[in-house]
């Protein structure tokens, strides 16, 4: 991609950046909504989930947008206007912020830093902000209680979610996303070679402790206190309606995307198959086929965590997050620090 | 009181104190929010006002009277066969259950008792009633807790009894089955081998919620040792049904008192839980819906020949005089007292329903619990609005 | 003797939705589509009531015990011509409107059983649903157009001593 970008004007160049990260972040949140949400939600319940719209209802998706466009866009009198508008934009750009750095490809990436991997960490971050302007806007309780659960909650799984990358970065010697690609499609396992080295193998805990930490970033059950219908009527989310709402949304499924490409980035080995060298030009082609089926499996677990259990309390979690994530991410840190030593 | 209510009202005094001191350094005040009346909740409309300090409940009150519908009054202009298609919607998910003391304190009032036949059937329906009543209850604690996916099941599973309470009485929800005297028809062929097969499902079904809901640890931590009712106070507070079993309470009005329904001639248990918490009541009653199984399968074996309805007069006058009659109902304990003065319309009835005695502990349950256990504790209590404010 | 691991509930509770997602795949759902695919409800069903008018005498019971008086009855006594010739002209009812409001009636079935004549069914039809809430007033031609639905009475399970009813033709 950096290569035919460079022929172009500054401007076809921008646009069609803008095109490929809008299709990035809508179409794996659009696949896991109806893939996961409207689906195997549905299967797991004896049921069919739409059918109408489209064959198998593959067009749901879209008569959803369509009506949540028609909705009136709400703000309660007391809200704070601004904020309350400018919130879900915040909470968006987050999700935008962080497909920029996950790789495709050898040479197909929106930017390539060097510190690729703490970018995204702290981007993530953002959607915090956003969230609790969402819910301090709204001048509703139940959104307010939402929110600040929201935000205690980020705050508490942030630690895990980067102490749990930390394992990998150690193991592969860099903070760069595609060299811990490269890191991983050129590992050997025990001077093994044939399937490269997928970090889930040896930092399966690190993997563990990522996605019950992406679980709690995304709000979803088992941590979905601050939405939670059943206590606080969708927590931040309860005064929001139309566009805005569906922003919220589409933020929410397409953050799911994104982690989920992440972690399969991080130790499912992205973009690569074993058995290809991993400088082909092919992998520019195929490689987001491939990081979208991982991507896809990844989810795949996320969801079924999602549609399987009951929430935690909000203490209980928390106590989840300081007295066992915590101290098991630092111990499987120094392990791989002993590790990488030895070896 | 013993252990268990000195524990909590204990957590609830130093939480208190620690939240005064919280209090005398930096200025904060409670927050009133109102659960309810539209509320996911509160399946329904019941309001529940809760104090709070953060995330804490200081006090909480339980608003009634959103869905009154005035049945005791109405009852008053009905006659006695309308009665009955009334009363169905008190408690709209064992619909069938809430007919059955009426009718036994009609019938004792016109001194006539059901033929034999018609009053194994109705213990069957009964039973069923109870179980499409608390499938849903097994399915609905999961939602309430988070999980969507048990109330699909419950859904799914509860609509095969339905369908064989419709094989009877022709009504999914609204049976308006029972008549003075016995019951309005009998079973049509091939019914009681196809029950034979939906009981098969509900076992079945129980088997999947207990290791779905109740075998998962998260469901655990959430309701483990949370809104204890210790035996004393939960009698002194009027608590029926599997909420006082589950605190130890070995009373079961269809063992220990029943008339007019035939569970003494059947082989089953009542179970009880020592802890008193969501968590027992969450048990007793999947145990519950086990032994209702059992007990169908009983009946089926043993319904006798004959008749399903004595010989009452068409139009029904019923002589003067009271009777109250109370039943084992899926939500606890439900009575009608009927004064007749011999007319076609009851004089008055009073409905002792279970779902008002079970809400009315809440004030003192709620104290000093967490926001999501205010949903949890008001799932595992199981009230259905119609029932708390009929 | 085999060492028995214990699977904590979390794990089997993903087996349990696992396996239902298989099942529903495989085996197909619980649900049907609904307009496409009909379940049929049971003879029994209440689901609308259908007036076999020729039984009807207009005597008014149905109408007076129907628990939210959505039955509305209108008649005339007329002579009718006598069977024999020669003999006095019968007193005969006739039935001018027989309606019921479906947006009132409780489907408790209670007009069903008072009446003496055998005038009204049960049907387990239930599409009859209408965009004006005035529509669901039925007329007596609708509700006799009901009797064609009306399935035939089911035999009893044994040890009944109940009597098999007939449907009119």
């Amino acid at each position: 991609m950096t290569l035919i970008l460079a022929e172009m004007a500054y401007w076809q160049e921008t646009s069609i950046r803008l095109l490929v990260g809008l299709a990035a972040v809508l179409l794996p949140a659009g696949t896991l909504v109806y893939l996961f949400l409207f689906k195997m939600m549905s299967f797991m319940q004896s049921r069919l989930g739409p059918m109408e719209a489209g064959p198998y209802g593959s067009m749901q998706l879209l008569a959803e947008v369509g009506k949540f466009l028609q909705k009136e866009d709400l703000v309660p009198r007391a809200a704070d206007r601004i904020v309350f508008k400018l919130a879900p934009f915040v909470v968006l750009i987050s999700t935008f912020l962080l497909v920029l750095v996950i790789p495709a490809g050898p040479d197909l990436w929106f930017i390539d830093v060097d510190t690729g991997i703490f970018l995204a960490l702290a981007v993530s971050s953002i959607s915090v902000i956003g969230i609790l302007m969402a819910g301090w806007a709204s001048a509703s309780k139940y959104s307010l209680m939402g929110a600040l659960r929201a935000t205690g909650q980020l705050i508490a799984y942030e630690l895990p979610l980067v102490l749990a990358v930390v394992g990998v970065v150690i193991q592969a010697g860099t903070l760069n996303v595609q060299n811990i690609v490269m890191a991983q499609a050129t590992g050997e396992i025990f001077g093994y070679g044939g399937i490269g080295n997928p970090f889930i193998f040896t930092q399966f805990v690190g993997f563990a402790i990522f996605l019950i930490a992406v679980q709690a970033e995304l709000t979803q059950p088992p941590f979905d206190m601050p939405v939670a219908e059943s206590e606080l009527v969708t927590g931040y989310l309860t005064e929001y309606s139309g566009l805005r709402f569906l922003m919220f949304f589409i933020g929410e499924f397409a953050t799911a995307g994104i982690f989920s490409a992440l972690a399969a980035t991080l130790f499912l080995g992205g973009w690569y198959v074993p058995g290809l060298d991993p400088t082909d030009g092919l992998f520019n082609v195929i490689g987001p086929a491939v990081l979208f089926a991982k991507m896809l499996l990844v989810a795949f677990l996320i969801f079924w965590f999602r549609f399987t259990y009951p929430r935690f309390r909000e203490d209980q979690l928390q106590k989840l997050a300081w007295k066992v994530l915590i101290p098991l991410s630092l111990i499987n840190i120094v392990i791989t620090g002993v590790l990488k030593v030895v070896f | 009181m013993n252990k268990a209510t000195d524990t909590q009202q204990l957590a609830y005094i130093a939480g208190q104190a620690a939240d005064a001191r919280v209090n005398l350094e930096i200025e904060t005040e409670g927050m009133t929010l109102n659960i309810g009346p539209q509320h996911p909740a509160t399946h329904g409309t019941l309001r529940i006002i809760v104090k709070l300090d953060g995330e804490q409940v200081i006090a909480a009150e339980p608003m009634m009277g959103y869905m009154h519908r005035g049945y005791e009054k109405l009852t008053e202009v009905r006659t006695y066969p309308q009665v009955t298609a009334l009363i169905n919607r008190i408690d709209w998910l064992g619909s069938f259950a809430n007919e059955v003391p009426f009718i036994q304190a009609a019938e004792n009032l016109m001194e006539v008792e059901a033929p034999p036949r018609a009053q194994w059937i109705r213990t069957a329906l009964f039973e069923m009633s109870r179980i499409a009543n608390v499938v849903l209850f097994l399915g609905d604690m999961g939602v309430q807790l988070g999980a969507v996916t048990p109330v699909f099941f419950a859904f799914r599973d509860r609509e095969f009894i339905l369908n064989q309470i419709e094989a009877v009485t022709g009504g999914r929800f609204h049976p308006n089955f029972n008549r003075i005297g016995g019951l309005k028809d009998d079973l049509p062929k091939g019914w009681i081998e196809e029950t034979r097969g939906v009981l098969g499902r509900i076992q079945n079904f129980c088997d999947e919620i207990e290791t779905l809901v109740a075998g998962n640890e998260i469901f655990q931590a959430r309701t483990r040792g949370i809104g204890i009712i210790p035996a004393d106070m939960g009698l002194a507070y009027g608590l029926s049904g599997a909420n006082i079993r589950s605190s130890g309470v070995d009373w079961d009005i269809r063992r220990d008192g029943g008339i007019g329904l035939v569970h003494n001639e059947l082989d089953w248990k009542v179970w009880t839980h020592p802890d008193g918490d969501s968590y027992a009541r969450f048990w007793v009653r999947l145990q519950e819906v086990r032994e209702s199984c059992i007990m169908i399968e009983q009946i089926l074996d043993g319904i006798p020949a004959g008749p399903v309805m004595a010989k009452v007069p068409r139009i029904i006058k019923v002589p003067a005089g009271e009777s109250y009659v109370e039943t084992e109902n899926p939500l606890g304990v439900m009575g009608y007292y009927i004064v007749s003065q011999g007319d076609l319309t009851p004089f008055r009835v009073k409905i002792r329903s279970a779902s008002f005695n079970n809400v009315s502990i809440t004030p003192w349950l709620l104290k000093g619990v967490y926001v999501p256990d205010v949903v949890s504790i008001l799932a595992s209590l199981y009230f259905i609005l119609g029932d708390i404010d009929r | 003797m085999a060492i028995k691991i214990k699977i904590p509930g979390m794990i089997k509770g993903l087996g349990i939705t696992f396996g239902t997602m298989v099942r529903t795949l495989t085996k197909g759902s619980h649900t049907v589509q609904y307009p496409h695919v009909k379940e049929a409800p049971t003879p029994r069903a209440r689901g609308v009531i259908a007036l076999h008018e020729e039984n009807c005498t207009s005597c008014m019971l149905c109408a007076r015990e129907c628990p939210d008086w959505c039955i509305y009855i209108e008649g005339h006594k007329y002579k009718a011509p006598p069977r024999r010739p020669g003999g006095k002209p019968r007193k005969k009812n006739a039935l001018d409107r027989f309606d019921i409001d479906y947006s009132l009636c409780m489907y408790c079935g209670i007009c069903v059983d008072v009446c003496p004549f055998e005038a009204l069914f049960w049907t387990p039809e239930y599409e009859y649903s209408e965009l004006k809430i005035s529509n669901l007033l039925h007329d007596k031609n609708q509700l006799g157009k009901w009797m064609e639905t009306v399935p035939e009475f089911e035999d009893y399970e044994k040890g009944s001593e109940a009597k098999k009813a007939q449907v009119p033709e």
